[in-house]
């Protein structure tokens, strides 16, 4: 047993621990870190829904996680639906597991634009999530905020890293601009595909094609596995990569066949970035682009909905006493000073 | 639009309310044991999506045990069994009983095949609500609602 954090009151009962021990508010964001880093499930599982609410409480979860992340490889896993992206995470999360990683799951799926509601069904197919001594599983729906999903899963995922999870998957679907971002920020790209032409020119359209690191070949008991490998091999011919040339494995997720290979691939590729491009670099760069899409979300917030500043700003435009121009520099000015309160930046 | 409310009465009880208030609610859907009707949970699992509701969907061969899991780590609000194989004066209180063993406040609503004769044991045992066939969605959305109003953290 681990001591508990100072501030908190030891518990009466050493198990199971309540839910609100006596004497932490609930929203106590110190508290329920503390335990997170105890491995209190729970206390994560709250935290995350905070991270994800966006606002000071996910700003609060993002102040204590930061000193505490880096140690976390991030594996995306991204495809067109039905490709076998749960099924096959499943399986790579148990090869971790087995490999002795403590494993995290996040697995993001679209809400419906009509009522922003989600049926969030990845883990029918994480058997390995339903038994103790599985991974941490969270599922996430995108409800609907394009610049702030990414933002919150970026957030989730550092949570996770904080918490202690050294590999984490973030099962996306690979359709859109939004996907695409997350997977972005993930160290390791797997792009799945089944077998048949359809997928593969799907996958290049989309662009994943570009930002796969390992392809997966998934359903390779179905007819046109051995195509669908040669198809992808001869758009890499064409193709520009650098000193990685993504590696095309054959699996079938459902028995897992394949998941040893491509959990090795997986290694080698963190291998390869640990070499050829060193960890604060690729760390920094990660950083830089993660503060590109706060301020970005912060200026599209602040346009959409002037306060303050802002707002005066936009009145003097408006009454044609101020140059558009000269508005947005005196903001951009003032924005240098400000401490970024009142807005509203999401995740 | 999701401002921190100027502080009021109490600011940490005002933001867990707002926790209902801004972010859709999370119920966990499942069947447990060996029971394999699982046509009414996705029809349940459609009309709570189209009711704004996020939906987590465990479907069939669940345990009380993984049940209580999938509720930690994603945060759920309430817990939805569908029962058809008669087993509900088992299997309903025993989820109950986990819930609160775990010393979580979370309620349990049941649906699917229960006679009438029975659903006073079920309230008894502590199961918020159960819904039979015919339910419609606005029901179904309804009692889902004032069980996540019901939940503690
Ligand atoms: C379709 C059906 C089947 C299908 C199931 C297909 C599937 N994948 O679901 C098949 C043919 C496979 C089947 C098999 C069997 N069945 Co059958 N089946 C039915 C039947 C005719 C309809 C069930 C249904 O899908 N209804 C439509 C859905 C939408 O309605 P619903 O499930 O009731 O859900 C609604 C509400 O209950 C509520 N609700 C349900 N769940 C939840 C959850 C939450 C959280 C909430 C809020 C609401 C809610 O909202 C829904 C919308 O209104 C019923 C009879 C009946 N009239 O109910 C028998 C019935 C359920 N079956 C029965 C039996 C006995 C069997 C078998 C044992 C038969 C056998 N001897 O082989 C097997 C068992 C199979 C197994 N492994 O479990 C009995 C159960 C008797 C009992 N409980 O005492 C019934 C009642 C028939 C009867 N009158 O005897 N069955
Ligand atoms: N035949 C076959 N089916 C698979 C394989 N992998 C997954 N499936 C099935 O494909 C369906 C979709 O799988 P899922 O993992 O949910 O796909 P996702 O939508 O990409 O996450 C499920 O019915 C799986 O059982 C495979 O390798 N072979
Ligand atoms: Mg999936």
């Amino acid at each position: 047993m681990t001591v508990e954090p100072t501030g908190a009151p030891a518990p009466e009962h050493p198990a199971p621990p309540p839910s609100n021990p006596a004497g932490s508010p609930p929203d106590d964001v110190a508290a329920l870190f503390a335990r997170t880093r105890n491995g209190d499930r729970r206390a994560l599982g709250r935290l995350l829904t905070y991270t994800e609410g966006g606002g000071p409480l996910a700003d609060a979860v993002a102040a204590s996680a930061w000193p505490l992340t880096g140690g976390a490889h991030v594996v995306g896993v991204t495809g067109a639906p039905g490709v076998g992206k749960s099924t096959l995470t499943d399986r790579l999360a148990q090869v971790a597991i087995d490999d002795g990683r403590r494993v995290a799951i996040l697995a993001v799926d679209p809400s419906s634009p009509l009522t922003g509601g989600a049926i969030l069904g990845d883990r029918v197919r994480m058997g390995s999530a339903a038994a103790a001594g599985g991974p941490f599983v969270r599922s996430m729906a995108s409800r609907g905020q394009s610049g702030g999903l990414a933002l919150a899963a970026l957030g989730a995922v550092r949570l996770l890293d904080a918490a202690g999870h050294d590999q984490i998957f973030v099962e996306t679907v690979g359709i859109g601009q939004v996907e695409v971002d997350i997977a972005r920020t993930a160290d390791t790209t797997i792009v799945a595909v089944s077998p048949g032409w359809g997928d593969a020119v799907q996958a290049n359209k989309a662009g994943l094609l570009e930002m796969a690191d390992i392809f997966v070949v998934n359903k390779a008991d179905r007819a046109g596995a051995a195509d669908a490998r040669r198809d992808l091999e001869h758009m890499l011919d064409l193709g520009h990569h650098g000193d990685w040339r993504p590696p095309v494995v054959l699996a079938v997720a459902t028995t897992g066949d394949g998941a040893d290979e491509l959990f090795k691939h997986v290694g080698e590729h963190r291998r390869h970035l640990r070499d050829h491009r060193s960890e604060g670099d690729r760390r920094a760069r990660q950083v830089a682009e993660e503060m590109r899409r706060r301020l970005h979300r912060w200026v599209d917030v602040l346009v959409a909905q002037p306060s303050g500043r802002a707002a005066e700003l936009f009145t003097e435009v408006a009454a044609g006493r101020l140059a558009p121009s000269l508005a947005a520099r005196r903001l951009a000015g003032e924005l240098g000073r400000a401490d970024g309160a009142g807005a509203e930046t999401g995740g | 639009m999701t401002g921190p409310a100027a502080g009021t009465a109490g600011p940490q009880a005002e933001r867990h309310h707002d926790r209902h208030r801004r972010q859709p609610v999370r119920v966990v859907l499942a069947k447990l044991g060996l029971d394999g009707h699982d046509r009414g949970l996705k029809v349940v699992a459609r009309m709570l999506r189209d009711a704004g509701l996020e939906v987590i969907y465990l479907g069939l061969r669940q345990t009380t045990e993984s049940i209580l899991l999938a509720v930690e780590q994603e945060d759920a609000d309430v817990i939805g069994l569908s029962i058809h194989n008669g087993g509900h004066l088992t299997l309903a209180p025993r989820m109950v009983d986990a819930v609160r063993a775990a010393g979580l406040v979370v309620p349990v609503v049941v649906g699917g095949i229960v006679p009438d004769v029975d659903l006073e044991r079920l309230a008894e045992a502590g199961v918020f609500a159960v819904l039979g066939p015919g339910a419609s969605a606005a029901e179904v959305a309804e009692t889902v609602r004032a069980a996540a109003a019901a939940r503690r953290i």
